[in-house]
């Protein structure tokens, strides 16, 4: 990998955007690759826009990048997905949770989703990952690992599985390891 | 025989310093008794972690600090593990407080960490100048956390580093988690050989960055607390004039000795590029790495001069980096301060430079990438575009107060029970939410405390009514001298105090109310309603915000009394509860 692979994860404050991020950072770096990755806490958190950049490769010096650099967008929620398609350049690949946050009445799922559709076109994998996570496995809580299982069993992200599956165990707590991994594994098979 | 053994390291093994008692008989038996266990790794850790982790190898034994953001996981993080690592911690009232018990730590001989957001500077720069003509005794680092862009902070865009210029102490600027951790051991050898205070000044992009650090990471096996001795020493901890002035001769001398312990620091580094466009780049902080980056982008390979030291500065390390240049840029976030000290220095050095920093990079909010590339291809004459990206109209989505957050029944409160005209005073933390929509309720905004110093000051000049909103940890912070004020000086204001049992924003640390301290112990639970009155305050009532009618009563009869009234709308914040509830 010449340059770095460039991830941004997108969401709401409470989504569980942190701990996705140090999964995905752990495993880059089981992979044997340079990591950084840049998020923010405190205020933001509190159900307001949330990004974290993550970057891996040979070689990283700085923990983000700009406009147009994205390789792979994270969207946790349907309309920060939209907001993030300044990161991306006509190859970029979305993955995004078919999940809809409302906070102002003037914004319909349908027009994001339509706005989705219409700037991404192709590129777009609009995910059924909180309905299917909560339909099999009884917890919405799980979808940010799911549509992780999702990009790593499509390739989307360069990373190998027994990676992603080892930051897992390392990172997630005993009591929720197996629900984790199940969420993984439940979209390897999509 | 007594051999005392100092171990190499060695990547993933057990590695000890040891003390041998070893003896020799007929045939050699030893008692071997490991007091330290290094082991040597590599891990992916947060700017702050890699921060508690370089001062617990330089030895650290007391941590004060208060919660702020993004410099809330330093203290946290010695908070969790101060016992088993024979260290006192502790989140103190406030920074103030916080730096003088440290100083009170550092003249009793124990090595100190103090850890703070920005604005906590400037809450204890009363006692930061004097401490930097005392000098410390044992070693002290204050950690700083600036937030270029304000993603956590209302306030002021600040940059600490002028700080540097009014105190006369070390500052150093790390660009990653790595040099987090390094910089913290410099910053402890620095303190050591000079006996000043020296401050790590981290930002947002730094605090919170994440990459594989290397360490040594230590266990130390049944470290019980040292305690050390204050040694009476009037002439040497006491500013007392005339010796004031002696003191400010001792910190310039002092100052002299330190720049050129800065000329030989690794922690300025001149990374050597093709100079032929005669271009160069000098960078601070995490600006150095979006350089880097900027240049890969750009496919060139410019001599950059990257300054962990801020204060004082290497002149002569700089001397010899502009000396060959035609042009360099002057990449730092927010205040031009290093690019000021450029263009003096360049007088001597090289007066034909032409020197670019905020005329090309912005001085409001923080760098990245592509702003650096978009200087230098001004500055080289090529062409740079930004990606041109579909522009959206979507409205923010603010941060708001919890699901089931208390103050949702309190601002409904007070936004149906005051009448038109009501003034409200916002306070900082979670209550500053009262200024956001649905509820809208905040005329101003200041600093720790301020709501009820200016409601005081409204009340004082006008015939308005003033409702000063303020939680419980600022409430012990700064709200409690500018309550004596406001009875003192015969004031109308309501003081409604939001009592959520914790200081909830940066992430739920313990406050004064709470019966417990940082460290989880037990420990003596201050009551609001107990200090107002003990402040003089009348009318008090405490009431659980769930009682809709009474509170909104409440409110109506205490905005007609005479005096100073105080209504503590107490109830527990739901990320806690819910926590507790796990």
């Amino acid at each position: 990998m010449e340059k770095p692979f460039n991830i941004i994860i997108v969401g709401v404050g409470g989504q569980g955007l942190i701990t996705l991020n140090n999964i995905i950072a752990k495993a880059a770096f089981n992979d044997g690759y340079d990591v950084k990755t840049s998020e923010l806490h405190g205020l933001s958190q509190r159900e307001g826009s949330v990004e974290t950049y993550i970057r891996f490769g040979k070689k990283v010096f700085s923990p983000l990048f700009v406009a147009g650099k994205a390789d792979l967008v994270l969207g946790l929620e349907e309309t920060e997905a939209l907001r993030a398609v300044r990161f991306a350049n006509p190859k970029t690949i979305f993955v995004v949770n078919k999940n809809f946050i409302s906070y102002d009445q003037d914004i319909l799922q349908d027009s994001v989703e339509k706005k989705l559709n219409s700037l991404i076109a192709e590129n777009l994998r609009l995910i059924p990952a909180s309905e299917t996570c909560k339909k099999e496995l009884g917890k919405e809580v799980v979808s940010s690992i799911y549509l992780l299982g999702y990009c790593i069993s499509k390739k989307l992200i360069p990373l190998q599985a027994k990676s992603v599956l080892e930051a897992i165990e390392n990172i997630i707590p005993e009591k929720y390891l197996e629900l984790n991994k199940k969420a993984f594994e439940l979209a390897e098979n999509l | 025989m007594r051999l005392r053994l100092q171990a190499a390291e060695f990547w993933n093994s057990k590695i000890s310093e040891a003390h041998f008692a070893t003896k020799l008989q007929m045939g050699f038996s030893f008692w071997l008794f490991i007091d330290r266990i290094i082991y040597m790794k590599k891990e992916i850790l947060l700017g702050d972690e890699a921060i508690v982790q370089g001062a617990l190898e330089a030895g650290v034994d007391f941590v004060s600090g208060y919660p702020g953001c993004p410099s809330a996981e330093i203290g946290q993080g010695f908070l969790d593990i101060a016992k088993e690592n024979g260290i006192y911690a502790e989140w103190s009232a406030n920074e103030k407080v916080a730096l003088e018990t440290a100083i009170g730590a550092s003249f009793s001989g124990l090595k100190s960490l103090v850890n703070m957001k920005s604005f906590g500077l400037n809450v204890c720069s009363d006692s930061l100048f004097p401490l930097a003509y005392t000098g410390t005794k044992a070693p002290m680092v204050i950690i700083v956390a600036d937030d270029p862009s304000c993603h956590s902070s209302a306030q002021s865009e600040q940059d600490s580093r002028g700080y540097a210029y009014l105190s006369r102490i070390p500052v150093l600027e790390p660009s990653d988690p790595q040099e987090a951790y390094e910089f913290t051991k410099v910053a402890y050898e620095i303190s050591e050989k000079f006996n000043t205070p020296v401050i790590l000044r981290i930002t947002t992009r730094v605090a919170h960055q994440r990459m594989p650090v290397q360490f040594k990471d230590i266990k130390i096996e049944n470290k019980i607390f040292k305690k050390g001795e204050f040694i009476k020493d009037y002439k040497r901890f006491s500013t007392m004039p005339p010796r004031v002035l002696e003191m400010k001769k001792e910190l310039l001398e002092k100052i002299e000795e330190i720049k050129q312990f800065s000329e030989k620091s690794s922690a300025n580094e001149a990374i050597a590029g093709s100079s032929s466009s005669g271009v160069g780049i000098i960078a601070s902080g995490v600006s150095y790495l979006h350089a880097r980056e900027a240049l890969e982008e750009l496919d060139l390979k410019l001599p950059v001069l990257r300054l962990g030291f801020f204060y004082p500065l290497p002149v002569k390390k700089i001397r010899d980096f502009i000396k060959p240049l035609k042009k360099v840029l002057i990449a730092e976030e927010v205040d031009p301060y290093i690019e000021k000290e450029i263009r003096i220095i360049a007088k001597d050095a090289n007066l034909k430079l032409e020197i670019f920093g905020k005329n090309v990079l912005p001085e409001i909010g923080e760098l990245n990438q592509g702003k650096i590339a978009f200087a230098l291809a001004k500055i080289l004459g090529i062409k740079y575009e930004n990606p041109k990206n579909a522009v959206l109209d979507l409205p923010r989505r603010h941060p708001q107060i919890c699901p089931n957050c208390p103050y949702w029944f309190a601002f409904t409160a007070i936004k149906k029970s005051a009448p038109e005209g009501t003034i409200f005073g916002g306070d900082i933390g979670c209550n500053m939410l009262a200024g956001v929509s649905p509820h809208n309720i905040q005329d101003y905004l200041f600093s720790m405390g301020s709501s009820i110093g200016i409601g005081h000051g409204v009340i004082k000049s006008t015939n308005q009514k003033v409702i000063a909103i303020i939680g419980d940890g600022t409430f012990f912070h700064a709200g409690i001298p500018a309550l004596i004020n406001a009875v003192y000086n015969k004031s109308n204001l309501l003081v409604f105090v939001l009592d959520n049992r914790i200081t909830a924003m940066t992430g739920l640390q313990q406050n004064p109310g709470m019966g417990k301290n940082g460290m989880g112990e037990e420990a003596p639970m201050l009551k609001i309603e107990e200090i107002a009155a003990s402040c003089g305050v009348k009318n008090i009532k405490v009431i659980d915000p769930v009682n809709f009618r009474e509170l909104s009563d409440l409110i109506k009869d205490f905005l007609n009394k005479e005096g100073v009234s105080v209504i503590i709308s107490r109830r527990i914040c739901a990320l806690l509860e819910k926590r507790q509830s796990k």
